[in-house]
């Protein structure tokens, strides 16, 4: 019998499946307690985007944003150098924090693990960009902080099968 | 322990300096890693250099880490070398492919490094 998550839409979307992704990326790899907050958001001039599809199941992407600060903190975190510019360790280590992400948030909902694939991270810098999606199936946006950085996480549905 | 030489596979270079910083924790310091950045590439490095084990990303460009499984047994590479995956991917079918391809080990990202010693280190000691 084909899977099916039509009839799970309010289950796919529980905004707790991604709080505890980000908990969980976070505390794992990283050793930082990062919460939600409400009200939070990225305000930095230069910033970094990573976007990783889904494809099968679910069609849609995981969106990790910071400023760049933010993200040279993270990147530290990862790797133990310092970082002066977001450079291409920057990039790759901002990349693999959004694809691990969307894998554990995929990961939450067991149709999704085994029936969602990832496309490799796509990372973009820069200043006054946005992001624009049309009409998403659902959406999920939160805002997160650790120690005095913050950041946010997109979920994006645009297809459900 | 005497030396441990470690192939990790993986297209991100933060990811193998994780992989590396976590198999050093694990109690492995005699650790002589050698690094590549895709299935196909990890294939060249086991064509020159012996190791004992291989820690491969399955999500990769060009050749994903099954492929490369797959490749290693059919060109008769790296025989009786443990390989452990470490990936985003967590389902059941997953982890059923990869031993089927030939893995020893599952590991699923986000890691600690108490789960790669727990993970590798009977496998490092049984080969």
């Amino acid at each position: 019998m084909a899977v099916s998550l039509r009839e799970s839409v309010q289950r796919v979307s529980d905004p707790q499946n991604l709080d505890a992704s980000v908990e969980e990326v976070f505390q794992m790899m990283l050793s930082i307690e990062c919460k939600r907050e409400a009200g939070v958001a990225v305000e930095d001039k230069e910033t970094v985007t990573s976007v990783v599809g889904f494809g099968g199941l679910l069609s849609g992407a995981c969106v990790f944003r910071s400023g760049a600060k933010t993200a040279m903190k993270i990147a530290a975190q990862m790797t133990g150098m310092e970082f002066d510019s977001v450079d291409n360790t920057v990039k790759d280590g901002i990349g693999e924090i959004c694809n691990m992400l969307a894998g554990a948030w995929k990961g939450k909902v067991p149709e999704l693990a085994a029936n969602c694939g990832l496309s490799v991270p796509a990372v973009i810098t820069g200043r006054d960009y946005h992001l624009h999606v049309q009409a998403p199936e659902f959406q999920l946006h939160h805002g997160y902080r650790f120690d005095e950085e913050t950041f946010e996480v997109t979920i994006v549905c645009d297809g459900l099968q | 322990m005497s030396e441990i030489r470690a192939l990790i596979v993986d297209d991100s270079s933060v990811m193998r300096k994780i992989v590396e910083r976590a198999l050093r924790q694990a109690g492995l310091d005699a650790l002589v890693v050698h690094e590549a950045g895709s299935g196909a590439e990890g294939l060249e490095v086991l064509k020159s250099k012996p190791v004992d084990l291989i820690l491969s990303d399955i999500n990769m460009p060009t050749m994903d880490g099954l492929e490369f499984l797959r490749q290693i047994r059919a060109q008769n590479l790296a025989e009786g070398v443990p390989v452990v995956m470490i990936t985003t991917e967590s389902s059941e079918e997953h982890v059923k492919q990869a031993i089927q391809a030939g893995a020893k080990g599952y590991i699923r990202k986000p890691f600690t490094a108490e789960q790669v010693k727990e993970r590798v280190l009977p496998l490092v000691h049984a080969a």
